[in-house]
């Protein structure tokens, strides 16, 4: 019982600090926006601990966090391989290929009026659907490799990009155009010099939709069929073996993996769109 | 809107005549090699009428999903197990009492962060980085656990539902709940309204547009969700379970068919939202 009245204890404990913080008049500097989340965070691991230690949890039900870090840390071969398979292989690939092509066809779709009035439509109905669906069948024509994994990828993070693409190269308001125009600029110029820069943001949002979704794709469709190495393949197989602890050590690379990956997008964002109103903002 | 039907009906027509040519052209190999089997020669023609009609094709042509759908939709008997209906009803009870669950917790998620500091500090970060994690990956292990504690069948698929659908509720909301003007805020004040009332009265009617862009996002999550949550429980039932029966099976068709009722399910729930959408923001006079 101790365990639980302890963990009970640091919550309470960890709840007044974090009160006292935002009450305070330092709520506003980067270290108490850092320090409140990182605490909160810190005492749902104790919490977890505590009541699956007090509690006598089985570990086949729920692993404590120690658990995980310990399995972690001895089977980083294992991990490291996996996620080599399926985010490098699979999911960075496929983001990279869907991506650009999502990229190039906006370009063509925005030169024809006929084909974005289309397009746009089918594109934002198809981008709502249950894309992930389309895995079995793509397993089967590719292979059981990482291919199928990076062509599920590319057809999950196709339409979401197209579509915010194509409303970007929309988005460089009148006045600018009219600009152009009186400096007789070709098409071309207009593209490169006004609607692509003004196009950014969009295109970082869909980037970042497709940076979660690609990591989701590549996981799922290891489900339908993998070779014996990939983190959805691990998840499943662990699964059946009842080993928990190696479940949620994936989970634990995939959040990371996720997390870096839209945060390195992210700031690939700032670093480009510098000088839209919402990264002037944060600075 | 009337001007989008022209290029949208060309758009799905070259889709069709893409997915023929594709369908000629990933079966053909099958159909040379039946030939050669045979030790007789195919036409071209002969090859174009085969990889029409396969049993297990490669890509199933436009013609053949239809009449799976036809025969599974309309012909069998909804209680039949091999309806699609029967299938679709058990996905979509599972998503809609997870979207439910999800969007219940969300909103109330919201209001306690828009009410109270430290909440807002401590709880929204991990809510918007939780929507960089692939969650999805997690639903193969709640299935199991909860299998393993005795609850099975529609809650485990649902409690899915609701972790997919909760996050863009909970995003969607705050910033709803936050979007009404410093001057309407200041304009209650001086009424002495109390935060009850600031709430009941401001803030929860602007957050509506906002909250309905979320429930869009949501309820195809959720079905992504149940469909997800139904294939490590072994293709029992469902639109998850057909589609993993279907590639154990090599049932290209029925793949194919179980792929496109779930995407006629997820148009249909987010048409619906839209239309619950404009009809709600209409009689407020939200809508633009």
């Amino acid at each position: 019982m101790s365990w639980v009245a302890g963990a009970f204890g640091f919550w309470g404990l960890a709840w007044w600090i974090n009160l006292r913080i935002a009450a305070s008049r330092q709520a506003n500097t980067p270290a108490a926006r850092l320090a409140v989340p990182v605490i909160f965070g810190v005492t749902l691991l104790v919490l977890w601990e505590g009541l699956v230690r007090g509690l006598n949890v089985p570990g086949v039900i729920l692993p404590p966090p120690s658990a995980i870090a310990a399995r972690i840390a001895v089977s980083g071969p294992i991990l490291w391989a996996d996620f080599m398979q399926t985010f490098v292989k699979g999911a960075l690939s496929g983001y990279v290929i869907g991506c650009s092509a999502a990229f190039l066809t906006a370009l063509a779709v925005d030169r024809f009026d006929f084909l974005r009035r289309g397009l746009l439509p089918v594109g934002s109905f198809i981008a709502a659907l249950p894309i992930i669906g389309t895995a079995p069948i793509l397993v089967m024509w590719f292979g059981f490799d990482w291919h199928s994994k990076a062509a599920v990828v590319v057809v999950m993070v196709f339409f979401p990009m197209l579509i915010n693409t194509v409303e970007g190269l929309r988005s460089a308001d009148s006045m600018s155009r009219d600009l152009m125009r009186t400096y007789a600029a070709t098409p071309g110029q207009s593209l490169r010099k006004l609607r692509l820069p003004a196009a950014m943001p969009f295109v970082f949002n869909g980037l970042k939709i497709a940076t979660t979704l690609s990591l989701i794709g590549a996981i799922v469709a290891e489900f339908f069929g993998s070779p014996t190495v990939g983190m959805g393949f691990r998840i499943s197989t662990s699964v059946g073996q009842l080993a928990l602890d190696m479940v949620w050590a994936e989970i634990t690379v995939a959040a990371v993996a996720g997390s870096l990956f839209y945060g390195s997008i992210a700031l690939i964002e700032r670093a480009v769109t510098f000088w839209h109103p919402s990264q002037r903002a944060a600075n | 809107m009337r001007q989008a039907v022209g290029p949208v009906l060309a758009v799905v027509a070259a889709i069709l005549v893409i997915w023929y040519f594709a369908a000629v052209w990933m079966n053909a190999a099958w159909t040379q090699q039946q030939a050669a089997r045979a030790g007789t020669t195919v036409t071209f023609s002969e090859i174009v009428t085969d990889t029409m009609q396969q049993a297990r094709p490669r890509l199933p042509a436009p013609h053949q999903v239809a009449v799976e759908l036809w025969n599974t939709v309309v012909m069998k008997k909804v209680t039949s197990k091999r309806s699609l209906v029967y299938h679709g009803w058990i996905t979509l009870s599972a998503t809609l009492l997870g979207f439910g669950i999800g969007t219940g917790l969300g909103i109330l998620l919201a209001v306690g962060i828009v009410h109270s500091r430290a909440m807002d500090m401590s709880v929204m970060p991990w809510a918007i980085a939780s929507q960089t994690i692939p969650i999805l990956a997690i639903a193969p292990m709640i299935i199991v656990v909860l299998n393993s504690i005795g609850i099975s069948g529609l809650l485990p698929k649902a409690i899915i539902s609701a972790y997919l659908s909760f996050f863009p509720v909970v995003v969607g909301m705050v910033a709803g709940l936050r979007s009404p003007e410093t001057a309407q805020f200041d304009l209650l004040k001086t009424y002495n309204a109390s935060r009850a009332q600031v709430f009941w009265r401001l803030r929860l009617p602007s957050s509506l547009p906002y909250l309905f862009t979320s429930l869009k996002i949501g309820i195809a999550a959720s079905l992504v969700g149940a469909i997800v949550g139904e294939l490590p429980t072994g293709a029992v039932a469902g639109l998850g379970a057909r589609l993993l029966a279907g590639s154990y099976y090599g049932q290209t068709v029925q793949i194919w068919s179980a792929l496109i009722g779930a995407a006629v399910l997820a148009g249909l729930m987010v048409g619906l939202v839209g239309v619950l959408q404009r009809v709600t923001l209409k009689r407020m006079g939200l809508s633009r």
